[in-house]
């Protein structure tokens, strides 16, 4: 760094002793190292090791590799994988090495799935949530204080627990047992019960949430008297809406677009459960069936390559257009004051389609789990004689019908180890984040401006880009093996694995929760305490911990939430010692047990919504964990 | 004793040279004001010397102690020095109650309980708050929050006190009873005090001494009566002094005995002993220079007072506000501002005599903007000059 005017003077035995002892001996930067050390070496390395992995040829793929590299031997590098996918042979009809067709339902039909699923969702979505967003923030529309509190539980219900409860209504004989519709008679066809309608329908009732958070954040920094000077100009109300209202909420519409789009494509546990059943691949779930064959690990790794590409991309989109990833927030100066727009003649049309929303995307979700998990025989209606408390405390030997094959929820050893499981790990990935992310907050926002600053917030920011399943790829690909000689031995099968993959993930958003709440506590705070002769770890005690408080445990419960419901970031790495519930019930749903996997999903969201309430309480919020 | 000398202290950030080659000596017991306005390097300056800014190139030293020495990457923990600090923000902790707070620099000293009880109370009691000691800082009001900062900051007996813009959050009753306050603080405790605002009224109602800040430089040293009589450049001159000074436009020639000005208001003559003769002054030949005037050394007469330094004068506009007047007036098209004290009613357009004191004008050479000739210090009533 040349710095004007300034030459750095000649480097003597007591300067360098000097730096040396200004720099070790500062505790805060003893941090910094440490912190780039951690990063570094659980997101950049694990990531370029699975860039490697892409071309190095396994055991299992040497038969494959040879065709097209006749001396390849196994730990060669080779370009196979790529060549698989993009290369002239995979698109060659001929039949000289590949066919176009392999290459077709590997690459383009799962590619083709994703991006339509992703712009359905996106088309449906941004526009609810908008709306919605303007409705509850700009409108007199009455029950407001209800509908608030009703209209982001929708979110907290893990996306594929809405999945299976979608199949709780609409399966058909292709699952094994049958749902609510058919039961009644009415013949449900596969298009309908699975495949990319119920997958859009199923994601839209979940990411409608990313444009609701946005366009009523952004709509709420808006001054009303913008509008009102409209309305001094002449304007009517759709003009206003559409000439300023419109307009200023743009930029956060746009980026609620892109959060969705990029979501959406990166979703695993819907698409699995709704599309696996019909051979309905999108990326994500391609990307899993190839990386569960060593023939095809390598090319599973590639596929994770490109779902991050496609995330990053758009997210850098995102970003390259609106500037930076906060300024839309910033729109509107001092009033607060906001009068609220009277809908006059809609207003109860409007209410009821938001209560239409809260019936589909809430009501009837909870309403069919919790329904299907007393049933005895599943779609075969609410009778008296079909219901019981089997799938909750049920023993096996008195089990009322022969499709149950073990002990009710509460009696089954396999649940308990999974409730812990989950407990543990949701509890000890929550702490660690939470801690870690107070320490990304204080160096991100002390160290603003400044090389390590920057660095730490860059780094920390690339877990955010990458989709959950491509996620743990990159985790799979590093720890599957033993790493540098043995000396880091292969983790695959461990808890500590899914542990280290759950604490990273949410790297980004502890680190955010943490330099919002850092920022609050003012530099000089720190500072007084320094000149009355603290130290860094006295300040960090004394000053900051203290102060920092309250945000630390709502940042904390908030990734407990996250980590106790999350699936796509796990499923690819889950050996049956390490279930957790969602993953549990993800298995048994597979296996025709849906009464107990939908018994689990309401476990987890009563907890959800619990441990929500008690974030809430000490300041934190559900939009925050985005 | 404590004795506090800077030596050309620069301090960057990144390409951004925001102090350049500071040189300050601070006596023990001085109340050294750093003045300036914002963005003039004052604070950066104050926190080199607290510790929390590190200057690349300089050296500082307390008592001949080495505390800075840039060359040698050699910086004493602020906590060593024997200093405390109060904020512009106060930055109270928050968590804390008022006792916690004065407490807190004592306990990590390890000092006894009895021993903290005792010198927390004094402070307490010092700054008059000793009845606030278990309340939060947000439950106390702006002053009482300043007083707490204050006392927080004395509670360790610093050699050395610096204080951040300490007034500048108080209302303007308060900030008038807090520099009794404070000047009393100084005279009580005899601590050496570093004291920056950009309030010039502040500095020259408590300082010994004052430092001139401008674009990260020091510009002037002096006494607040040295500084407001002989401000050392326009800018300097400009700054000091509400209502401002008047600028007059004059030319000027020197024979390096005598310089004679010529104004609007006549030909003044001054001997070469009242000049500054190191500035830029050129040797029998007309240049352009400006007579400062400040709006108190102008007395008007509605009679002609028969005085050798009378110029007819016209009432322009007259501002009456209770303990004072502010008169403009005009002589030929030079306009300039007057200040007496009272109530004083003139006309619109009044033709008044105003007498004009010439040995209490500055003169600046135009060109460089400096001062040129040093305005009396001292006059007696009653005296021409």
């Amino acid at each position: 760094m040349a710095k004007k005017g300034w030459k750095r003077p000649p480097m003597t035995k007591e300067r360098f002793k000097n730096q040396f002892r200004n720099i070790v001996g500062n505790p805060f930067n003893v941090i910094v190292m440490i912190t780039l050390l951690i990063l570094f070496v659980f997101i950049v390395i694990p990531l370029l090791t699975m860039v490697q992995n892409t071309f190095v040829v396994t055991r299992g793929s040497l038969r494959f590799v040879q065709k097209l590299y006749p001396g390849a031997q196994v730990g060669d590098y080779t370009l196979y994988s790529w060549r698989y996918l993009f290369g002239p042979e995979a698109f060659d009809s001929a039949g000289r090495g590949f066919q176009y067709t392999t290459n077709y339902s590997t690459l383009f039909i799962p590619l083709i799935h994703s991006l339509t699923i992703g712009f359905f969702v996106t088309v449906i979505s941004v526009p609810l949530g908008a709306l919605m967003a303007w409705l509850m923030v700009r409108t007199d529309i009455p029950g407001k204080g209800l509908l608030s509190a009703l209209i982001l539980i929708p979110y907290m219900i893990p996306s594929w627990c809405k999945a299976l409860s979608w199949l709780t209504v609409f399966r058909n004989s292709l699952s094994g047992s049958t749902g609510v519709l058919t039961g009644l008679g009415i013949p449900i066809p596969d298009w309908l019960a699975y495949g990319p309608f119920a997958i859009i329908l199923v994601m839209t009732m979940h990411y409608y949430a990313f444009s609701y958070i946005m366009v009523s954040g952004a709509l709420r920094s808006i001054n009303s008297e913008l509008e009102e000077m409209g309305e001094i100009q002449g304007a009517n109300k759709a003009q206003i809406l559409k000439s300023i209202t419109l307009p200023l909420v743009l930029p956060s519409i746009l980026s609620a677009t892109i959060m969705t789009i990029s979501k959406s494509i990166g979703t695993y546990g819907v698409a699995a459960r709704l599309g696996n059943t019909i051979g309905y691949f999108v990326m994500a779930t391609k990307m899993k069936d190839l990386l569960g064959s060593s023939s095809t690990e390598s090319i599973g790794y590639v596929f994770s390559i490109l779902m991050i590409a496609l995330a990053a991309g758009t997210i850098v989109v995102n970003q390259k257009l609106i500037g930076t990833r906060k300024s839309y927030a910033t729109i509107g100066g001092k009033g607060t004051r906001s009068n609220l727009i009277p809908l006059g003649k809609i207003k109860y049309p409007m209410l009821v389609i938001l209560a239409i929303f809260l019936i589909i995307a809430m009501v009837m979700p909870m309403f069919f789990l919790v329904m299907e998990s007393f049933q005895i025989i599943p779609g075969a209606g609410y009778a008296p004689s079909n219901l019981s408390l089997y799938a909750w405390i049920g023993e096996v030997e008195n089990a009322p019908h022969p499709a149950f094959k073990q002990d009710g929820l509460f009696r089954n050893s396999t649940f308990y180890g999974a409730l812990w499981n989950t407990v543990k790990l949701s509890f000890i990935a929550s702490l660690v984040t939470a801690v870690f992310g107070q320490f990304f907050g204080y160096i991100t926002t002390r160290g603003r401006g400044k090389w390590y600053g920057n660095a730490v917030e860059q780094l920390i920011f690339i877990p955010y880009l990458m989709p959950g399943v491509a996620f743990s790829a990159i985790y799979l690909a590093m720890f599957g093996k033993p790493q540098f000689g043995g000396l880091i031995p292969s983790l695959y099968g461990t808890f500590l694995l899914i542990l280290i993959v759950s604490i990273v993930k949410h790297f980004p958003f502890a680190s955010r929760s943490g330099s919002s709440n850092m920022m609050q506590i003012s530099v000089e705070l720190e500072e007084a305490a320094t000149i009355n002769g603290a130290g860094f770890w006295r300040r960090i005690g004394s000053i900051v911990i203290p102060l920092a408080k309250n945000g630390f445990l709502s940042g904390f419960l908030l990734s407990f939430i996250s980590i106790a419901k999350e699936l796509d970031l796990i499923a690819i790495l889950m050996t049956p010692d390490n279930y957790t519930l969602s993953f549990l019930s993800f298995d048994y749903s597979k296996e025709a047990m849906p009464q107990v996997a939908d018994a689990i999903c309401i476990i987890i969201i009563v907890f959800i919504l619990v441990t929500n309430r008690i974030a809430d309480k000490l300041g934190g919020n559900v939009s925050k964990s985005m | 004793m404590s004795k506090i000398v800077l030596s050309h202290i620069d301090k960057f950030y990144g390409d951004n040279h925001v102090l350049r080659d500071i040189n300050l000596t601070i006596e023990d017991g001085d109340f050294m004001t750093l003045l300036g306005p914002s963005g003039c390097g004052k604070t950066t300056t104050l926190r080199v010397v607290s510790g929390l800014e590190k200057p690349q190139h300089g050296t500082m030293t307390i008592d001949d102690r080495p505390i800075i020495d840039a060359e040698k990457a050699f910086y004493e923990a602020p906590s060593k020095r024997g200093l405390n600090l109060v904020f512009q923000s106060y930055a109270l902790w928050p968590h804390m109650t008022v006792f916690q707070n004065v407490a807190f620099g004592l306990k990590i000293k390890k000092m006894s309980k009895a021993e903290i009880e005792e010198t927390v109370m004094h402070a307490l009691k010092t700054m008059r708050i000793e009845e606030y000691r278990n309340r939060y800082p947000n439950e106390l009001s702006g002053g009482q929050q300043q007083r707490v900062a204050i006392a927080r900051a004395i509670a360790s007996s610093p050699k050395l006190l610096l204080l951040d813009e300490p007034l500048s959050n108080l209302d303007a009753r308060l900030r008038i009873d807090m520099r009794a306050e404070l000047k009393r603080l100084h005279k009580e405790t005899g601590t050496t005090i570093i004291y920056v605002t950009h309030d010039q009224v502040e500095a020259l109602t408590m300082s010994t001494k004052i430092a001139l800040f401008k674009e990260g430089e020091i510009s002037q040293i002096a006494t607040p009566l040295e500084l407001y009589t002989n401000p050392i450049d326009l800018q300097a001159a400009d700054f000091i002094g509400n209502p401002r000074i008047n600028f007059i436009h004059a030319t000027g020639i020197f024979d390096g005995e005598t310089f004679r000005v010529t104004s609007p208001f006549g030909t003044y003559e001054y001997k070469k002993e009242t000049m500054k003769l190191d500035e830029e002054i050129p040797l029998n030949k007309e240049f352009e220079c400006v007579l400062g005037l400040r709006p108190e050394m102008v007395d008007i007469y509605t009679e002609d007072p028969h005085h050798k330094n009378t110029v007819p004068a016209k009432v322009y506009a007259n501002q009456p506000a209770g303990s004072e007047t502010l008169i403009t007036l005009t002589v030929q098209n030079t306009e300039f501002l007057a200040i007496q004290v009272g109530l004083v009613e003139y006309d619109m357009n009044q033709d008044v005599f105003v007498v004009l004191h010439p040995g209490r004008m500055n003169v600046y050479n135009k060109e460089t903007g400096r001062l040129i000739k040093f305005a009396k210090t001292k006059h007696k009533a009653g005296v021409d000059d």
